[in-house]
Order: C-alpha cells, then structure tokens, then sequence
C-alpha cells in the first residue's frame, strides 16, 4: 500500500512495497497507469495529507499488518477511526502536516559546471525559480565533470546539473560505483557543435578528417556519442580513424589556439568562445545531427529523493518553471545577462547572447540565425535514455545483454515530471517513448537491438 | 663613493625588472593581420578578432587589473564569486590546518624514529613508497573515501607535507653528537628530560629546516587540489578565471600565489635562525 491509500481500508496492505512513484500497489499498476497516463491525480491536497497522516499514524500503532487487519475487523472502521482520534489528534496533525508539506530541507546545494546547458539550473537561482518554491539553493560552480559525480555521490549536493547519459552511467556502476540516480528534467536540448580550427575552413568534409585530434568533454556524454556517431556516418571508425581526447571545454579553446586538436564538440557557449577569440569557426551544429536531441539532465540520487520527497518536488518543479521559462525566446536576453556574471557562467555577456538568442557569427565572416540552437524541454524521454544506451553498447562501454527499458523507467522519471508539468499547466506529452531521427535514420526504441545491429562501424563486442 | 652591495644588488634586480616588463610590454604589443569583416559581424567577435589584440594581456592589462582586485579584495558576492582576499584567506587556512595536522604527526614520529634504529628500519619501506606519491594521485582516492572535499583538500596537504618533516626530525634526532647525549647520561637525566632538553635543542635547525621544505611542498598542493575540487581558495581562482580564458586574471593569481608562498617561507626561515646557535 502506498502513503496515499487509505489505511482504514481492509484490502490494502500496509507495507512500504510499492511502485516507485508511491501511488500504485506495484510497480505493475505504476508501469500501466504511466502508460495509459492514468497516474490519477488525489482529489484535494487536504485529502491527500489526511491520508498521508492517517497512514503513518496506523502504521506506527500497528507495526503487524495483521494486527491492524484483526483491529479493523473487530471494532469497524468507524470505531477504530473514533479510538485513534481520541489518543491521537489526526485533524491537528493534518493541519500540522500539510503546513510541514513545505520542503523537508530548505537549503539546498545544487552543483553545475559553467557552461549554458546549465542555464535553466543557474537562473533559477538570480531570477528567483527556487525562492518562489520555497527553496533556499545555493548553486555551486563545479570544477568537472568527475566532480560533480563525486560530490553529487558523496551528498554535498543534493541535486546537480549532469551529462544526460552520466546518471545512466553512474546507476550501472560505469566509472563509479553502482548508485541510483534519477533523472526528473532534461536540462536543455540542442546546445553543442563541432568547432573547427580556422586552418581547416577548406575541410568541410568530414571524410577528409583522417587522423585529426578530436575533444570532447567527456566519455559518459551526448558529445562523444554524438561526435562519435557522426564520424561513423561518413565512414570515419571514431576508435582508430580519429583520435578522441577527453579535454576540459577551456582547455579545448586554448588547444585549439596552440594547434594541439584540430576541433571538438562541445557546448556552444564554448564554442562561440573559439570563434569570438578568432581561432576556431562552427562546422555544424548539433541540432543538425539530431534536431531535439538531449544534452544536459538534472539529476539526484534515489536516497534524496526518497528522503526528502517534498524538497525535491519543489527543487523539479523550480527546475521545470525555469526551463519552460528559458524556452521562450523573448527572455533569453535577459537570460543571458542573468548568468553571465562571474558568480555563474563567468564569460562574455556577447557570448552567451549569441548561444542564447541563436544570431551568431559562424567564425567564417557570416552572421547567421537560428533561435532553435539551444532550446529547453524538460520531458526526460524514456526513448532518449534507450538511445544512449544503444550508444554505450554500441561504443563497448557496456557489454552484454542489456534490459534498456528497465533501465530506461528506472533512471528517467518521466511520470513524475508529467505529473509536476500538469499541476503548472503546462502540456506533457502523452508517451514516454518518442521515436526520433539522428542524421535520416529512425529510431525504434521498442527495438533498440536491432537499431544496434545496422550499424556497420562500431566497436567489436 | 662605493655604494653597499645590498644597495647594488637592489639596483640590479630594479633594473632586471624593469627590462622583463618591457620586453614582455613589446612581446604583446600585438598585431597580427586582421580579416576585414562588416561591422555587424565585428560586434560579435572579441578584440582579438577584431583589433589584432594580442591573446596574452601586457603589463598594464595585468596591473590594472591587479588594482581593481586590490582595491576590493574581501567582496562576496554568493558561493562563486568572492575578493582575491578572502580566496588567499581560504587556501591559507587550509594549508594551516594541514600542516599543523602534519606537525602534530610528523614531529613526535619523527623523535620516535630517530631515537630507536628498530623503529627507524621498520618505518623506512613505508616512508620510501609513500614519499614520492604526487598530490593529484591521493586526490581523486581522498575524495571517494572522506567524502567531503574541503577535509579531502586538507588530506591531501598533510600526506604531502608530512614526510619532509618526517625525515628531517629523524635525520636530526638521530645525528645528535653522542657525547652530550653521554654526558646526560652520566648526569643521570631521564629520557624525557634529555628529550627535551639535550635532544630537542640540538635537533631544532634540522626539524625546522623540514618544516620550511614542508610548508612550501604545502603551498605548491593547495593550488592543484584547489582547482580539482573547486569551490574556494586561490586555486579555485585560477580554474575559474581560466574557464573564462582570462589569462590576466590567471597571471595575477600566480603572482599572488608566489609572493604568498615566499611570505610564508620567510617565517620559518626566522624560526629557524631563532633556534639555530653558533658553536
């Protein structure tokens, strides 16, 4: 039985097993209800503390479910709700209750690294997202992504801005140890690009890339797999025809500038930074591998979340007012002064109003437009998590057979977020698995093996 | 009339000075060739694009960059932008703490070794292995097990400069003259008393002088752990501004970071002398 059934109910069991969500007797009815897009909403907020409360008080007086189901039998439920109510005052601690439904941890620690795929996470903070849910967040600048790993594992965040494939990755135990973590909001999607060094203008092809240095930030990213993907395409084996470094974005810059790599795919304030600082000029970017593709997600621990369940409700629902916020193309100016001061991204307000706004100077003497380059959409797409792990697969950094749905449902929490996006009026989609194009080619994600399968260029498993 | 040779000297390092200013002034005076583009286009780019700026700010970028830090070093404005002051203030707590942590293990191990051969024998694989270990590499391993960054920075400052000391107050313990340890002994001093009032003394310049080597390993820790953990401290500086590609403010901090550090080699370079005599 979840917290929100009713515990005078004789059918229900009073035990914590459930689905994930809290609401459904299984994980069964959750996966159906998620689906079906039934996750039927509690009548009234006071109704569902009563509850809440009701629960917990009969959960403490009878640890046993059978005894509580003998007491019921016994006395009636109106008799057994009288008794309580006069050694226990449930209507004041309802009340009580539905004050303390205010977040479990006002202050709050959220970890970014300063790049504009953090924009919904940082701008929350100056432009009062998390105060007007309740919160106190202090969000930290980090110095990598390993980091933000470390300190997100560690809880000295209890939240963070992360690559939308490291929760994946942190939940499989690739390059850390085995935690759960959950993805309730994609930070932003599009956002990156393939830079250039100025001396390669004439090479726009990619075939004619063969033995050049690539960076990218990091190896659990839609960067690398999307670089990666790219380079396969027009027939480049990323493993052996290129060479593929792990740089930090400033340094990518400064080896750009010192001739040490010849491009990388990075985000685009990076990017526009190479330009800006004339040693660099923007290929394509990635919107035009995959238009919508995810780059950034928020993300915390499942500890957290079970923890502090209210905390973290208003952290999401901060998040989600901001990104549909950031979405919308008339704040994106304002945005950009928001979080160019060196409290937050610490760069050129010229920058991050060319990323932003989408009228860039191209690096090759154009200015162009495109208010699409970086766009914000929280929904965590199961599909999106699929994808990635075909990549992870398909790329050696998982071996073996892989249950991507699982997986999928398990780390992006899209039925949460639907939920917080309806409360605020907003429109969530109506499924979780969305099919999408990369570069031409569909992807199904009922068939992720398959979709591994035709790919001719990938690592030997 | 001849002037001092302290006078002398000062003149020349003034003048040395003066001519790495002004080739470094010259070196960056800039131009390289300017692609001509439409103004439109111009306002986008930076200066470097668009006037030939050199990449590498000159001397007076650097000082008059210098001078607005200076003139408001204690400013705080929220979690990631603070004064270059209240920075240096965190990297210096940090190396105090680790290396009055260090002080506290080293100094009474190190007596401890030097007194005893058995103990001496028993310890030195151990110092050996662990002595020439880099900062960075106990980093990564401080921050899985501690869990918690700024006692993992702290760590990382005491298992660096704990082993300079180690070896120094071993070495002297060890090599104080037999015949006034002898001489004690005839006069029927007890361990503790000839600890403290033969050894001890005699063993000062040599303890001290680790000390010093200690408290600069400490310093030259700090930056590097700072940029890896981020958060606070001049470290912490240097990584921000260089994620900014600000080169002048990367340049300031390092000139800080060096006069900081010869600050606090001077110290123990006093206390040293304090305790050294002649024979």
């Amino acid at each position: 039985m979840s917290t929100f059934d009713d515990p005078f109910n004789f059918d229900r069991e009073l035990t914590r097993a459930g689905c994930i969500c809290g609401r459904h007797r299984s994980p069964a009815e959750h996966d159906h209800a998620g689906r079906g897009l039934r996750c039927e909403a509690v009548t009234s907020e006071e109704k569902r503390y009563e509850g809440v409360v009701a629960s917990a008080v009969m959960r403490a007086v009878f640890p046993r479910d059978a005894a509580r189901r003998a007491f019921l039998k016994s006395v009636g439920v109106s008799t057994a709700l009288a008794s309580l109510s006069q050694f226990f005052p449930l209507k004041l601690a309802t009340e009580a209750f539905a004050e303390a439904g205010a977040p479990e941890k006002k202050d709050l620690k959220v970890g970014f690294i300063p790049i504009t795929c953090a924009t919904p996470i940082i701008m929350a903070a100056p432009l009062g997202f998390y105060a007007k849910h309740g919160l106190n967040v202090e969000v930290v600048k980090t110095a990598g992504w390993a980091v933000v790993r470390d300190k997100t594992i560690n809880k000295e965040y209890d939240a963070s801005h992360m690559l939308a494939p490291m929760p994946i990755a942190i939940t499989l135990g690739l390059g850390a140890q085995p935690i759960p973590f959950i993805v309730p909001a994609i930070e932003n999607i599009n956002g990156q690009g393939i830079t250039l060094a100025v001396k390669h203008k004439d090479k726009r092809d990619p075939k004619d890339w063969k033995g050049m240095k690539f960076a990218i930030p990091f190896d659990y990213s839609m960067h690398n797999y999307l670089l990666r993907y790219y380079l396969a395409e027009h027939g480049l084996d990323p493993d052996t025809d290129v060479q593929l470094r792990s740089v930090p974005p400033p340094e990518m810059v400064a080896n750009l500038r010192a001739d040490n790599i010849d491009g990388f795919l990075a985000p685009d304030n990076v990017c526009q930074r190479a330009i800006y600082d004339g040693v660099g000029f923007l290929h394509i970017l990635s919107k035009e591998i995959w238009d919508g593709h995810p780059c950034c997600s928020f993300a915390a621990s499942r500890e957290f979340i079970t923890g502090s369940p209210n905390s973290f409700a208003a952290l999401t629902r901060a998040i989600v007012d901001a990104t549909a916020y950031a979405s919308k193309a008339e704040n994106r100016k304002q945005i950009a002064e928001a979080i160019a001061p060196a409290n937050y991204l610490n760069a050129p307000v010229t920058v991050l109003e060319q990323v932003l706004t989408g009228t860039y100077a191209d690096g090759l003497g154009e200015v162009k437009t495109d208010p699409k380059r970086v766009d914000f959409d929280p929904f965590p797409w199961q599909s999106f998590a699929v994808w990635m792990l075909t990549q992870m697969k398909r790329w050696g950094q998982i071996k073996g057979e892989v249950d991507y749905r699982q997986i999928a449902e398990q780390v992006y929490l899209a039925t949460d977020t639907k939920k917080v996006m309806a409360e605020m009026g907003l429109a969530p989609p109506s499924t979780a698995y969305k099919s999408f194009s990369v570069m031409g080619k569909t992807f199904d994600p009922a068939a992720p093996d398959d979709y591994l399968a035709s790919f001719k260029i990938r690592k030997a498993s | 009339m001849i002037a001092s040779l302290r006078f002398r000297a000062a003149i020349v390092s003034v003048a040395l000075f003066l001519g790495l200013l002004g080739i470094w002034h010259l070196a960056t005076r800039s131009t390289a060739t300017v692609a001509s583009m439409s103004p439109e286009y111009a306002r986008l780019m930076g200066v470097t694009a668009t006037q030939g700026k050199s990449a590498m700010p000159g001397p007076l970028d650097v000082a008059t960059k210098l001078w607005e830090h200076v003139k408001r070093p204690f400013y705080d404005n929220g979690p990631n932008d603070k004064g270059i002051g209240i920075q240096l203030g965190y990297s210096i707590a940090r190396v105090g703490l680790g290396y009055l942590l260090a002080v506290i293990v080293a100094i009474p191990l190190g007596f401890l070794i030097g007194m005893s051969p058995l103990i001496s024998q028993a310890f030195d694989p151990f110092i050996q292995v662990l002595k020439p270990i880099s900062p960075l590499a106990w980093m990564p391993l401080a921050l899985y097990t501690i869990k918690d960054s700024s006692i993992s920075a702290i760590f990382v400052i005491f298992i660096c400069s704990v082993w300079p000391m180690l070896l120094n107050t071993a070495f002297g313990v060890a090599s104080v003259r037999k015949e006034w340890i002898n001489v004690a002994r005839t006069l029927e001093v007890g361990t503790i008393r000839r600890a403290f009032t033969v050894i001890l003394p005699a063993a000062a310049p040599t303890i001290l002088t680790g000390m010093r080597i200690s408290i600069g390993i400490a310093w030259l820790v700090i930056v590097a752990a700072e940029m890896l953990v981020g958060g606070t401290g001049i470290g912490y500086f240097v990584w921000n501004e260089w994620n900014n590609l600000s080169i002048t403010n990367v340049i300031i901090a390092i000139l800080l970071i060096g006069i900081v550090g010869m600050l606090l080699d001077q110290v123990l370079a006093r206390l040293a002398r304090m305790v050294t005599f002649q024979e």
